[in-house]
């Protein structure tokens, strides 16, 4: 049975500019994966351990976080905070008996839009084989 | 302060599985500064207690709360306003919050929802180190103001082991030697005819041997 991920992306404002400015149909032309939606934020930084669960309450197969290089965030340290947060959703994720890499932080280039199409579709593709996320509940599946 | 870590949360699950309503329980006392048990981790708590219950095709439905404390009985009095909406209630409060919840809840199932681990301090962001024993009988004016009782890996009264190497601890080599630290701050601070002091065989009954510990004033008491 074919199974398409809902994969949740939270990106901050400088990784994720060219992107918005391409626009839907001109994400999608690009091979963005039309299951993954974009949710923009000022700064990786700004990321809440809880809003990356909720993320899996509601629904998501898989989370996907993308903020600046390591050290060269826009604000500072805000994508080495969002790294940090993801390692916490990682570790409770692997306590509830569930995949940990549903959840994956990257840090890519500000603006350079090519590689943030590719990490949507090395999630895409990464979930796409792991199948439906367990939080769906076992009477579901 | 006390110290906590979150329990596995799988653990926790496991706990309320048979409830279908809980309530999270916060403090905003010592376990929200050490982020164990505050606002924060009430809300990141209940979240994975859902996701919890959901993985196993259960619906959980949750309060969040965060008490000022949990450690007094007037604000383990707020949770009267949710009476009859929950089955269980965790608490991420130190070992203390569970117990006054038990003492002055007695219909009520309470869990922990964080291992209580020490009385410490936070010696670097997101590290905390234990600092104090609770031993009831404090030496500190002899040491410099360094406890070997809790900072001594065998808690000795008079001087090192002899097992330190470099200054650092034979059982923990990233824990400093705690009498060489004291020998080095006595000369410091001009005191060092400290170090010489023998200190007598210990009564170790006020730190909990004889029993749990209990403080009367009759300046307070009414």
């Amino acid at each position: 049975m074919s199974f398409t991920p809902n994969i949740q992306i939270f990106c901050c404002h400088y990784t994720s500019q060219q992107a918005i400015a391409e626009g839907a149909s001109g994400l999608e032309s690009d091979g963005f994966p039309g299951n993954a939606t974009i949710n923009r934020l000022p700064c990786s930084g700004k990321l809440q351990v809880s809003i990356l669960l909720k993320a899996f309450e509601d629904g998501a197969d898989g989370v996907c976080v993308i903020g600046c290089p390591e050290n060269q965030c826009h604000n500072l340290m805000g994508s080495q905070r969002a790294a940090h947060r993801v390692l916490a959703v990682k570790k409770a994720l692997a306590e509830l008996g569930v995949e940990d890499n549903r959840i994956e932080m990257f840090h890519l280039e500000r603006g350079f839009h090519p590689e943030f199409v590719q990490v949507a579709q090395q999630m895409d593709t990464r979930l796409r084989g792991m199948g439906p996320s367990p939080f769906h509940g076992e009477n579901e599946k | 302060m006390i110290i906590a870590e979150r329990k596995p949360v799988n653990e926790i699950v496991a706990m309320v599985r048979d409830a279908k309503r809980v309530l999270v329980l916060g403090c905003r006392g010592c376990v929200s500064v050490c982020s164990a048990g505050g606002e924060r981790e009430v809300e990141i708590l209940a979240s994975l207690l859902r996701l919890g219950a959901q993985k196993e095709g259960r619906t959980l439905e949750t309060i969040e709360a965060t008490l000022v404390r949990q450690c007094d009985r007037e604000y383990i009095e707020e949770i009267d306003k949710w009476d009859g909406s929950y089955d269980a209630i965790v608490s991420i409060a130190c070992g203390v919050g569970v117990n006054f919840i038990a003492n002055l809840r007695p219909m009520d199932k309470v869990y922990p929802g964080v291992n209580t681990s020490c009385f410490g301090g936070s010696t670097e962001q997101g590290v905390w180190t234990e600092q104090c024993a609770g031993c009831g009988n404090c030496i500190l004016h002899l040491t410099s103001g360094l406890c070997p009782v809790a900072r001594c890996a065998k808690s000795l009264m008079n001087g090192p082991c002899g097992g330190s190497v470099n200054g650092r601890c034979e059982i923990h080599k990233d824990v400093p030697c705690i009498w060489q630290s004291i020998h080095d701050r006595l000369n410091r601070i001009g005191s060092p005819g400290d170090f010489n002091r023998i200190a007598p065989i210990r009564d170790w009954s006020t730190a909990g041997h004889g029993g749990p510990r209990r403080i009367s004033r009759d300046d307070l008491t009414i």
